[in-house]
């Protein structure tokens, strides 16, 4: 845990899909909800992320994924964290992710899927419960 | 965060405003237009429609985005929708077309066919384009950075047809700055992908005149989360930048700017929309004539495709989307745009299955033949609420303009992130008011339901990454790869000078260089562009 006490999360624009809005939002909620947190931009590898994730020392890790290409990309990202030994970071995936494939990622360690409509309250609080309970 | 807002029992309409923040008033009567001078349909500045008999004469075109997996399955969407009653076909590229990416590159894996139609040599293009005939069915193309490219193959396609390129009619959005702003679909940096726009209408209109080389569009850039007004400005203030650049390239306005063409979002405010597509002619046709010169009355005349607000779409109740869009292509109707896409009901969780893109065309077709509404140009002119919203529009899309020029253009307004800063305030206050429930979202944070049943989509899977890998592989050995090499040297050297670079990616795709190929040659010669994010 990091002396201020924030926590802190990563949010992330993996693959191609440059469809930011919805990672911008959840980013700036997620600062006016008293949280550090740094967004990586776009078009990231999940290389990329799980590094930056390292280096800033993260607790959680947001994946905006609207293109279709969630089942290549978000095992790749747990792969990789599990390499590193990060496997308590919390990672959280959001986007156009159908049922079968949420319930997947999840066998995968995810955390959690939150699929169109979900509200940012809902998105907030589930951070501030989970990271509270790995602490 | 306050906790969401309790529907009312009785639903009243939410603030008294408008989506983009102008004040409604309780009412409107005669004083809100007095002085008014509203010209004709058909007359300058043509606030009332580009043509006196407007849809009397013909009907907006039906036109509906597709393009998914492998070439050889969205021909035969293509065939289906044809066969349906649409009247143009729309092509939808994947994500690693769409990048300048071929199949087979490492960045496409997972990706190949998602989001659209794999494309990545002339091959694929033919395969897409079997059995239509390029002289009678008008293509449009969403496509940007390779715009030239994926146009070439068109070219290239229409030549093994034996169709003459003065026959072919199509547009091409190849609209670079709406990619910096909002669909963030960039390759090279801004003014070399600039100079290939203007490639593109150098050479389409001495090559290609029906052809519509650009369309300027403000969809994408409301999807991103503007509002209406923003959508308006940004999208007609990059399409001044664009005749800036034509200009600057020695062509005479009135011969470029007839083609110049406009995509606008047809989103859930409807009054609003109605006057945005309204206000948006006033101000080309003002801007053409007085800051432009123009003398013709093809490059005063704004025509637009329209398609209904995809991010207004919920994965809460899925069949309440069609009611969406039916009312969006209404709005998109009445405010006179000259074709139309209409989103399916299942958007929200993927590309439109067979059935939901059935009835998204039947929507445009109800509208068309049972409600009465095309009879009609303009039907609300002289209304007093829409006139006002009209004039209100203008003014607000000008002011924002007329920032913009103080800025020194749209290229310095996007390397300070200017439209990028207000788009992104605009979509969190909107996400803000629909989380506290001041904004009703039907079906999300009002009268939702729990045990919804599912619906059947589109699948995607593996298998057409599969196919088109191999493809790809048996093109690559057949094919003449010196021929390729030498194309790919003289393609660098036009890049690397001020020549048309158009002649040379023809030759390039007529010898089967891919597209990651064409574009690889050019981000040797201007490099790539990574975006300053604002949050």
């Amino acid at each position: 845990m990091n002396m201020e006490n924030r926590i802190r999360v990563l949010v992330a624009k993996p693959g191609l899909d440059g469809h930011d809005r919805g990672a911008k939002v959840i980013a700036r909620a997620l600062r006016d909800a008293g949280m550090e947190v740094i967004y990586t931009g776009l078009r990231q590898t999940p290389e990329m992320i799980v590094n930056a994730a390292l280096q800033e020392d993260v607790q959680v890790i947001g994946l905006s994924i609207l293109s279709g290409a969630h089942n290549a990309i978000v095992p790749r990202v747990m792969e990789l964290l599990h390499e590193k030994r990060m496997d308590d970071v919390l990672v959280i995936v959001g986007g156009i992710i159908p049922d079968e494939d949420a319930s997947e990622l999840k066998k995968r360690g995810v955390a959690a899927v939150f699929q169109p409509g979900a509200s940012l309250e809902e998105i907030i609080d589930f951070i501030r419960t989970s990271v509270k309970q790995t602490a | 965060m306050k906790a969401m807002a309790k529907p009312a029992g009785v639903v009243a309409s939410a603030a008294r405003k408008t989506l983009s923040g102008i004040p409604v008033e309780p009412v409107y009567g005669p004083t809100d237009i007095r002085g008014l001078a509203l010209p004709e349909p058909g007359e300058f500045p043509y606030t009332r429609g580009i043509h006196r008999s407007m849809y009397e004469g013909k009907l907006w075109t039906m036109r509906q985005f597709s393009g998914f997996a492998t070439p050889e399955e969205t021909n035969r969407r293509f065939l289906y929708l044809l066969g349906q009653g649409q009247t143009g076909l729309s092509v939808a590229f994947d994500l690693p077309t769409l990048m300048g990416y071929d199949a087979d590159h490492p960045t496409s894996e997972g990706e190949v066919g998602k989001c659209g139609v794999s494309i990545s040599s002339l091959e694929d293009m033919e395969i897409l384009f079997r059995g239509i005939p390029l002289g009678d069915v008008t293509v449009s193309m969403t496509i940007n950075s390779p715009a030239p490219i994926l146009w070439a193959m068109y070219l290239a396609v229409a030549e093994q047809q034996g169709v003459d390129w003065a026959r072919i009619s199509g547009t091409l959005q190849n609209d670079i700055l709406k990619e910096y702003i909002a669909q963030k679909e960039y390759i090279y940096p801004p003014r070399p992908s600039m100079r290939l726009v203007t490639d593109v209408i150098e050479y389409s209109t001495r090559h290609v005149p029906r052809f519509n080389p650009v369309s300027i569009s403000g969809y994408h850039i409301r999807e991103a989360g503007s509002t209406a007004v923003q959508e308006l400005a940004f999208t007609l203030r990059d399409g001044m930048e664009y005749v800036d650049w034509a200009l600057e390239r020695g062509l005479p306005v009135d011969s470029f700017a007839p083609r110049l063409s406009f995509f606008f979002n047809a989103h859930n405010d409807f009054f609003e929309e109605i006057a945005k597509f309204r206000a948006s002619r006033t101000i080309w046709a003002n801007a053409m004539r007085d800051r432009y010169g123009a003398k013709d009355e093809r490059s005063l005349k704004l025509r637009t495709h329209a398609q209904t607000a995809g991010c207004s779409l919920t994965w809460q109740q899925p069949y309440n989307n069609i009611v969406r869009t039916t009312l969006q292509a209404l709005a998109a109707v009445l405010g006179g745009t000259q074709s139309l896409h209409t989103n399916s009901l299942d958007e929200a969780y993927a590309l439109p299955s067979e059935h939901a893109v059935t009835i998204a065309l039947r929507t445009q077709q109800i509208i068309a033949y049972e409600s009465g509404v095309p009879a009609v140009p303009d039907p609300l002119g002289g209304s007093y609420f829409v006139e006002s919203l009209t004039q209100e529009m203008e003014k607000r899309a000008n002011d924002y303009i007329r920032r913009i020029d103080e800025m020194g253009g749209m290229i310095p307004a996007i390397e300070r992130g200017f439209p990028q800063t207000e788009i992104a305030n605009a979509s969190y206050e909107y996400q803000h008011e629909i989380e506290t429930g001041e904004q009703k979202i039907v079906g999300v944070n009002a009268f939702t339901e729990r045990n919804e049943e599912a619906i059947d989509l589109l699948q995607i899977d593996q298998t057409a990454q599969q196919h088109q890998l191999e493809k790809l592989a048996k093109l690559k050995a057949r094919r003449d790869s010196n021929k390729v090499a030498q194309t790919l040297d003289t393609l660098k050297k036009a890049a690397q000078g001020s020549e048309n670079t158009m002649p040379h990616i023809l030759d390039a795709v007529r010898a089967y260089a891919t597209v990651g190929e064409i574009c690889d040659s050019f981000r040797d010669v201007f490099g790539t562009y990574t975006e300053t994010s604002v949050v």
